[in-house]
């Protein structure tokens, strides 16, 4: 789509304008997000660019804040909470979700656009309501946990946002898996079968490895609905599980410490691994399966 | 007739291919059944639970039992306050309600339909010892032993091989597991004879309440502790009735002889009724308004929690609008659409051009911008919000920089933040890559060299663009609509953030109900009719793209 040379100066002004109003729009899309990373090294607490900063001056920054985030309480308690909570609420929903997938995918399943609805239903309904309905029910649940098991609160709750956040990240599991298994070839865990292989090993050695990069992309979307999470702990948890963006929020309604800013860049530097690494699986899924990266 | 075909070990093709296929069924849906049971558990259980939460109303059966049922028989037309029974259940029902906690919750509810209810179940909770120590006073007076726990639960307990008053106790069990919602099922070590639930009906009643109570939730042995001071007006109550010197005749147990001598004094107590009692607690009481109301809620069913959500209300004459000053979901449902149609227009506005310039630049390049699309969508939402929370600010990025250009004055900086614009600039930025997505997946199917065949035939750009390109791509603008529109009108957490009072949505408004007024059943209504209007626009979605095209991340 380059402009030919024969181009009017009408169709040059519009193609260049076009390109502008482009640039502009993707300015706007990265812009807040990239503006927040010089502003976390500021050396003041303010939240816009001073004076020593525009200047280039080196006092002007500092890096006072990240050294906040990683000393104080209440920064690092969330963020140890944050680090509990997601990756065993990803082992349960890669888990379940990667053998719902498989069955899913098979060429007979009978009610399957009923259970594809019910099992993408979490993605679907607007969080404030799952958390409304959540609150009533774990509450229940929570107290019956105690008295049944004879647990400790704290040990409930965290049960309970694992198990919310678990059902919250089904549904990512279920579209990547399912996506990755539509290119699978069947074939393949006949020939294996055929060749006396039983259908465990077939699964763990033929099946597995070549669906692995879907089940890993589905992985990373569980973990960051999880980590990323606020509506639904904030209703299901207590104090004790408070979350990185339970405290996020906290510190965006009530005082806004420069602090936060710090916490953002960390999580937009995670966000970029994670991008790079989905990314990545995807086009290694793609060749795997034959396709021509797009 | 055809020979029939048969498989390898002898039984007929069909029927083995059949049992093939069946063993197929089997082994999808054992795969599929451990998850479909946890989602049913974690999360279709609950929402259920919210649905039916928003039409129930137990609260009023379960806290004052015995005064509905009292109230039954009251009409509520006249202007007249109901009965001295009706009173009389009310004075067992509240004390019980108050020992517990519980009274003030129902005053909390019944508020909701009419203010000032609140106040008077607070009140009236601290007053129910007075009414009752009056007899208290007195039979401890006449006989000591009436002070004395021990005998307490000597003449009422079943001794060995006795009959006991099993409903009695069943039916109080159930009650006081109604008011408490939980299960009293503790072995209280106590249990109610027979022969003194004849003579004494209603101390029995009240006596094992009091046992079940105290048992269950404050872990104390019935036989050590004190009775309630209910227990003696019930004892009162029995005495006073008429027929209850016969009734005692016939009793010949532990306490008979105390009991009679209980007997001759009953008269020389004097009688309060227990109307009189209430109305000098607060005169509220005998207002027909308040029993109306109470009537009105006792059914275990209610439509009057979404009646609330969409500004209307029982009354007398049927269903009515609220009170102008009071009609503010609505309003807010309204507000949630306008600003949600606004946000999906300008994403359609803003994704557009992106989405275009995407499909047709050649593939690297487009992967590169594809970056910048795909970064926004997978930063933390709570790092996005504090962006916009900091840039917006008054003294924020953007204020700097529009008053260093000269655009506004310094003394006259632009209101970002805290209001409705705050709110859709955060939220388009925020949602703008559901847009691109979908759009960008639709026009790279269309084939750039149609625009050029419609120019080479004449037509001019615009034309092209819009009569052969646009009507090509509107299937991605209808599937981003859906999902920015359905995405934005359940939001949050921005709203809350940058939103302040103007730019709030109507789950704001759901979760205030949950955290703050803990009117959770005008909370759960609020959250069936989003549920909803949420629903029918996914199935639209359905019907347009498809679920199962849903794609996530290009």
């Amino acid at each position: 789509m380059s402009l030919p040379i024969y181009a009017t100066t009408g169709q040059k002004i519009w193609y260049y304008s076009f390109r502008v109003i482009v640039g502009l729009i993707l300015f706007f899309l990265i812009a807040p997000i990239i503006i927040i990373i010089p502003l976390s090294f500021n050396a003041e607490n303010f939240f816009t660019f001073t004076p020593k900063m525009l200047a280039l001056d080196p006092e002007g920054y500092s890096l006072k804040h990240y050294r906040d985030f990683f000393s104080n309480p209440d920064w690092i308690r969330p963020l140890q909470n944050s680090l509990i909570i997601a990756p065993f609420a990803t082992i349960i929903s890669v888990s379940l979700g990667t053998l719902a997938a498989i069955g899913l995918s098979q060429s007979h399943v009978p009610f399957r656009r009923g259970i594809m609805a019910i099992l993408i239903s979490p993605m679907i309904v607007p969080l404030i309501i799952s958390a409304t309905g959540m609150f009533f029910f774990y509450s229940q649940m929570g107290l019956w946990m105690e008295e049944t098991f004879g647990i400790s609160k704290s040990l409930s709750g965290y049960i309970k946002v694992i198990l919310a956040h678990a059902a919250l990240g089904i549904p990512f599991v279920i579209i990547t898996v399912t996506a990755t298994l539509v290119g699978f070839d069947q074939s393949l865990t006949r020939a294996a079968a055929n060749m006396g292989a039983t259908p465990t090993v077939t699964f763990f050695r033929v099946q597995m490895p070549l669906i692995l990069p879907g089940v890993i992309s589905g992985g990373l979307f569980a973990f960051i609905t999880s980590f990323d999470e606020v509506v639904v702990v904030l209703f299901v948890g207590a104090a004790a599980q408070k979350t990185l963006p339970w405290q996020m929020f906290t510190g965006l309604r009530e005082q806004i410490s420069p602090t936060i800013l710090a916490v953002a860049t960390v999580l937009v530097g995670i966000s970029i691994l994670l991008l790079a690494t989905v990314e990545m699986l995807r086009r290694r899924s793609e060749r795997l399966r034959g396709m021509s990266p797009s | 007739m055809a020979e029939q075909v048969l498989a390898a070990d002898g039984t007929p093709l069909k029927a083995s291919l059949n049992r093939a296929l069946r063993r197929q069924k089997m082994r999808a849906l054992v795969l599929i059944a451990p998850l479909l049971l946890f989602i049913m558990l974690t999360f279709i259980i609950p929402i259920g639970q919210m649905l039916f939460r928003s039409v129930e109303n137990s609260i009023v059966a379960d806290t004052i039992p015995r005064t509905v049922v009292a109230l039954d028989n009251w009409d509520a037309s006249g202007d007249a306050e109901p009965d001295e029974i009706v009173f009389q259940a009310l004075f067992y029902d509240l004390f019980v309600a108050s020992e517990a906690k519980l009274h003030t919750r129902l005053g909390s509810r019944l508020n909701y339909e009419s203010s000032g209810i609140s106040s008077l179940f607070r009140k009236s909770g601290r007053g129910l010892d007075d009414i009752a120590d009056v007899y208290k006073d007195a039979f401890v007076d006449q006989n000591d032993v009436w002070a004395d726990g021990a005998f307490w639960f000597e003449m009422m307990n079943t001794a060995d091989g006795a009959p006991s008053a099993d409903g009695v106790f069943a039916q109080q069990r159930d009650l006081l597991g109604n008011l408490t919602s939980s299960s009293v099922r503790k072995n209280i070590g106590f249990l109610p004879n027979q022969e003194i639930a004849r003579a004494l009906p209603l101390t029995t009643q009240t006596y094992t309440e009091w046992a079940l109570y105290v048992a269950n939730f404050d872990d104390d042995v019935v036989a050590d502790e004190k009775p309630w001071e209910s227990v003696y007006a019930a004892l009162f109550d029995d005495l006073h009735a008429p027929g209850a010197a016969e009734r005692l005749a016939n009793y010949t147990g532990t306490g008979a002889d105390e009991l009679n001598s209980a007997l001759a004094i009953v008269d020389t107590i004097p009688d309060q009724p227990y109307h009189a009692a209430f109305a000098d607690l607060d005169d509220g009481w005998l207002s027909p308004d308040v029993w109306r109301t109470i009537q009105a809620y006792a059914p275990r069913f209610t439509s009057g929690y979404f009646l609330n959500a969409i500004d209307l209300q029982n009354t007398d004459d049927g269903v009515e609008w609220r009170p102008e000053n009071e009609q503010i979901y609505l309003t807010l449902f309204v507000r949630t659409m306008i600003m949600s149609m606004t946000i999906t227009i300008s994403c359609i506005l803003l994704g557009y051009p992106v989405a275009w310039m995407l499909a047709n630049l050649p593939a690297r390049k487009a992967n590169m911008l594809m970056i910048l699309v795909l970064l926004p969508f997978w930063t933390s939402l709570l790092v996005r919000t504090s962006a916009w929370k900091v840039l917006l600010q008054n003294q924020g990025v953007i204020n700097d920089l529009l008053v260093w250009a000269g655009f506004v004055a310094d003394d006259n900086r632009l209101a970002l933040i805290n209001n409705a614009t705050g709110t859709v600039i955060a939220m388009t930025h925020i949602l703008l890559p559901f847009m691109i997505l979908p759009l960008y997946s639709v026009m790279q199917t269309i084939p750039i060299s149609y625009l050029r065949a419609a120019k080479s035939l004449g037509a001019t750009n615009w034309t092209a663009f819009w009569r052969v390109y646009f009507p090509q791509s509107v299937p991605g603008i209808g599937a981003g609509s859906i999902l920015v529109f359905i995405l934005s009108i359940g939001y949050y957490i921005t709203p809350e953030i940058v939103g302040g009072t103007k730019g709030v949505f109507i789950s704001n408004r759901i979760a205030y109900h949950i955290s703050s007024s803990l009117n959770w059943g005008l909370a759960a209504a609020l959250g069936a009719i989003l549920l909803a209007i949420v629903l029918a626009l996914y199935w639209a979605y359905d019907r347009i793209v498809g679920i199962d095209n849903v794609k996530l991340g290009g």
